[in-house]
């Protein structure tokens, strides 16, 4: 029996990647905070992550394979600019600027939860790997 | 590497805000520079932000992600200065004027607590970043 670590670890090493680049992201909102005509982007991660699995033709989520034959970084969907989609302002400001802080805050959060449970999960994976290997 | 943009982006922030808290100092502290001549007399002065994006510093690596923030030059005021008469001012003009900066303290104050929080917002970003590095870093162990 052959075993894929890049199947067994499934559909959250892809998670983590767009979690760490929302990071930058959502970092280059706040810093954006106060700059003329800047608008607010983020990262559409539901149809980011629905690519992923459609190229595989299975279940959206059961197949993160799609990304794993790429070599460069522009063929890597996590890398490329289609899936960053401008916010629509809340209270759109007159210079131009579309950052709510406290929503780019906010959402800050929520990511940096979602990165740590990516992060456990994965870890978690690897101790079962451990304790598979070890025989223990 | 891309997780490492994050201290990028959030150090241009820090160094831009920090711009705009020096100006805010340097308007405030001038405040009551007057002069006898409302030519040279102190302008009010105010960074321009500007968004700087990754495609374009990457060059042939065109990753459009986030994008940093730089100060792009600073804009003297160009409202007029405010007259005072004060014939007794060892600078006053023969009309016995005084000419003070045109620096409006409220707007300079509340400028300022905005850079702060803004500054805040991005020390925050890089420390929630590190840890997380961090405990990528961790990963399997």
């Amino acid at each position: 029996m052959t075993l894929s670590i890049d199947g067994y670890l499934g559909v959250q090493q892809d998670a983590l990647k767009i979690f760490g680049r929302r990071t930058a992201v959502l970092a280059s909102n706040l810093a954006n905070a106060d700059t003329p005509n800047f608008k607010a982007r983020d990262v559409d991660f539901k149809s980011l992550l629905a690519q992923h699995g459609a190229a595989a033709g299975s279940l959206p989520l059961s197949a993160p394979q799609a990304m794993h034959v790429s070599t460069t970084a522009a063929a890597d969907p996590t890398q490329s600019s289609a899936f960053l989609k401008y916010r629509v302002p809340l209270a759109p400001s007159l210079d131009g600027n579309t950052v709510d802080a406290q929503l780019e805050q906010a959402a800050f959060a929520d990511n940096t939860v979602r990165y740590q449970a990516a992060l456990s999960f994965l870890g978690e994976r690897f101790k079962s790997l451990l304790t598979a290997i070890t025989g223990q | 590497m891309s997780s490492f943009k994050v201290f990028d982006i959030a150090g241009a922030g820090l160094a831009a805000q920090s711009v705009r808290l020096n100006t805010v100092a340097s308007n405030l502290a001038n405040v009551d520079s007057v002069s006898g001549d409302p030519a040279s007399v102190y302008k009010a002065r105010h960074p321009v932000f500007q968004a700087v994006h990754a495609a374009l510093r990457a060059g042939a690596y065109a990753v459009q992600s986030g994008g940093t923030v730089r100060v792009s030059g600073i804009m003297e005021s160009t409202a007029s200065p405010t007259v005072r008469h004060d014939p007794g001012n060892p600078l006053a003009d023969a009309d016995g004027n005084v000419y003070a900066p045109n620096v409006n303290v409220i707007e300079e104050m509340t400028d300022m607590i905005s850079a702060s929080r803004a500054y805040q917002n991005d020390v925050e970003v890089m420390s929630t970043a590190k840890d997380l590095m961090l405990a990528t870093l961790k990963l399997g162990q």
